[in-house]
């Protein structure tokens, strides 16, 4: 159930970025041990040998968190538009086709109403293979929307985050969507509303600085990347070697900023546990 | 007029400058009257000080933003502020000099003025790490907010900030957390915010003070979610004069173009050759700005403040919506 188009990807891995080629087997960016792709594929996408959790699109986080055929996308009609005529050595809305092709969706993030283990949800799911995750107007505006959606319908929302942060080409737009989604929250917190937010390797930038850290329960998934800034801008900033294990989840767990550190297994089972005992 | 630092595209100044100060000199020296000659001068400086400042470049105007001379938060605080009693701490790690707070008197209002501070000489910028600041920065900032929504008071914040700090502490401590939560907390305060970019707006370490009900730039401020050479190292993969520039362009981080997108709400007006030749009259024009709007905003209901201001954010950004979401709701 890999999208198609994703076969192959990149994943960073302390620092080097990995390229994830197509084929039967791939050799695991962690354990460097080749491994079965379907074997891969039928283990949540997690390395079966050293649990290394593979860097997955919304669709198919979307399938593994949600029972089967529960998902109904909403606020599919919103569509990315060029508002500032962006242009690097390419234009945005080449930018925007080019990613559009290569993963067959729309924008950056699916959100809609789901089922996890029979307890009704709002599911936001990021997707990194859409231009890094990165928050437009569209993301910001879905986001919000689900956000006021599970306030209205008194809904557990879950947010699933990865992210390179910012979407450079909106500018002004991209970064008063921190503002916009945490306003949104507001509500939902002021309602009694349970958020739970889900961190995967990356969560970076504007989105890790608003809804992200925003969660009443905050999940991540093992040795994903968080912070504000990336480790290149820190390394730059500071002049000198990040310590092994900086930025990871665990490194967060230690320094009280995230609630559990959750395999990708058993994310299903944390969320139920989770909205039950917040009696949602 | 004693400005040392001239910016590149001021150096067409410093001739007439250097003239200015010889006629004044041998003028002082009683050697001649010269009054017609300086007068002719000073008019053709101030003639060309209008002439580069009303054709900036956006990437110019991120350089007369970042002048060594702009005023600073802690210079509008003694220009505009009648009384400044200065508040510190987090109460939970420590004291953030890169965010300065207290309570203050600007005209008739009592309130809890916040800024960005980049610092002065040396120590004080390294104090201040140039305006970048730590959660620890965030957190008074909010614990601050709090304490003037108890009493009433309106909060002013003036952001002037490259961004916030990244640091090895800074995300240890939680930079995104303490930032995202005054995005939330913020956007419902019941009493009036303003906010008002007197330097740099950069990105969320700049958001995180601005959640306001009004938002206003200085006419040479910029705001933007990434300084022009963040954007043009990764879009144009390298950073230098040219593509600091194109990013700049395309960033519309300039005054002007963030009204038009509605992402402020007004632009205030700088003496002519940027606030840094006349911190005075920016102090003045900033003073009124303030006191007008506070104004207006004391007449609502505090209680309704959130939902306004709710409304303000949840406007900003631009899509196209196909037809209307098709009701999947059964309850
Ligand atoms: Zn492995």
């Amino acid at each position: 159930m890999t999208q198609a188009g994703a076969r192959s990807w990149t994943e960073s891995r302390e620092g080097r970025e990995v390229k994830i080629p197509e084929g039967l087997w791939l050799s695991c960016p962690a354990c460097e041990e080749m491994i079965y792709r379907k074997q891969m594929e039928a283990n949540a996408h997690v390395c079966p040998l050293c649990d290394h959790h593979f860097r997955i699109g919304a669709q198919e986080r979307v399938r593994q968190l949600s029972d089967a055929n529960t998902f109904e996308p909403m606020f599919e009609n919103l569509s990315t538009v060029d508002p500032l005529k962006f242009v690097d050595l390419k234009s945005y809305k080449q930018r925007l086709k080019a990613e559009q092709q290569k993963t067959g969706q729309k924008e950056g993030v699916q959100c809609g109403r789901a089922f996890v283990k029979g307890r009704a949800v709002m599911l936001c799911c990021l997707d990194l293979t859409f231009f890094m995750g990165t928050l437009s107007s569209v993301v910001g505006e879905k986001i919000t929307r689900s956000i006021e959606h599970a306030t209205e319908h008194d809904l557990p929302l879950i947010i699933v985050s990865c992210s390179g942060g910012a979407r450079m080409q909106e500018s002004g737009f991209s970064l008063m969507q921190m503002a916009k989604t945490s306003a949104a929250l507001a509500r939902h917190d002021d309602a009694g509303g349970l958020f739970i937010s889900v961190l995967t390797d990356p969560t970076t930038g504007g989105v890790t600085a608003s809804f992200a850290m925003l969660g009443d329960v905050i999940l991540a998934e093992p040795k994903a990347l968080i912070g504000f800034a990336g480790p290149r801008v820190i390394k730059q900033t500071i002049r000198q070697e990040l310590p092994a294990g900086f930025q990871t989840s665990e490194f967060l767990l230690d320094a009280g900023i995230i609630d559990r550190v959750v395999h990708r297994q058993e994310l299903r089972n944390e969320i139920a546990r989770i909205v039950d005992f917040a009696n949602k | 007029m004693a400005i040392k630092y001239h910016l590149e595209f001021e150096k067409p100044l410093v001739d007439l400058e250097q003239q200015i100060e010889v006629l004044e000199g041998s003028a002082e020296a009683g050697q001649s009257d010269l009054t017609k000659e300086i007068a002719a001068l000073r008019k053709s400086h101030h003639q060309m000080l209008r002439k580069i400042y009303n054709s900036l470049t956006p990437w110019d105007t991120v350089r007369v933003a970042r002048h060594p001379a702009r005023p600073q938060c802690r210079d509008y605080i003694g220009l505009i502020c009648k009384d400044f009693c200065e508040l510190k701490g987090d109460r939970r790690y420590g004291d953030d000099p890169a965010i300065v707070t207290g309570f203050a008197r600007i005209g008739s209002h009592k309130v809890m003025l916040i800024g960005h501070h980049k610092g002065r000489d040396t120590n004080e910028k390294l104090a201040c790490h140039f305006g970048c600041a730590h959660p620890e920065g965030y957190r008074k900032a909010l614990l601050k907010m709090k304490l003037a929504e108890k009493f009433g008071l309106p909060v002013v914040t003036l952001v002037d900030t490259p961004g916030a700090y990244p640091g090895l502490g800074a995300e240890q401590r939680g930079q995104a957390e303490a930032i995202a939560v005054n995005l939330r907390e913020m956007s419902r305060l019941k009493v009036p915010i303003l906010s008002l970019v007197i330097g740099e707006g950069g990105s969320g370490g700049a958001l995180g003070i601005a959640v306001a009900d009004r938002v206003a730039m200085l006419e040479h401020a910029w705001y933007s979610v990434i300084s022009p050479e963040g954007c043009a190292a990764i879009l144009w993969k390298v950073a230098n004069e040219q593509t600091n520039l194109a990013a700049a362009e395309a960033l519309a981080l300039t005054a002007r173009r963030n009204k038009r997108l509605g992402i402020i709400d007004q632009v205030i007006k700088e003496p002519v050759g940027g606030a840094h030749r006349d911190a005075k009259a920016t102090a003045g024009s900033i003073e009124k700005w303030i006191t007008a709007n506070l104004a207006e905003l004391k007449r609502l209901k505090p209680a309704g403040l959130p939902a306004r201001r709710y409304e303000r954010f949840r406007h900003i950004g631009q899509f196209r919506e196909s037809r209307p979401a098709p009701v999947t709701t059964d309850d």
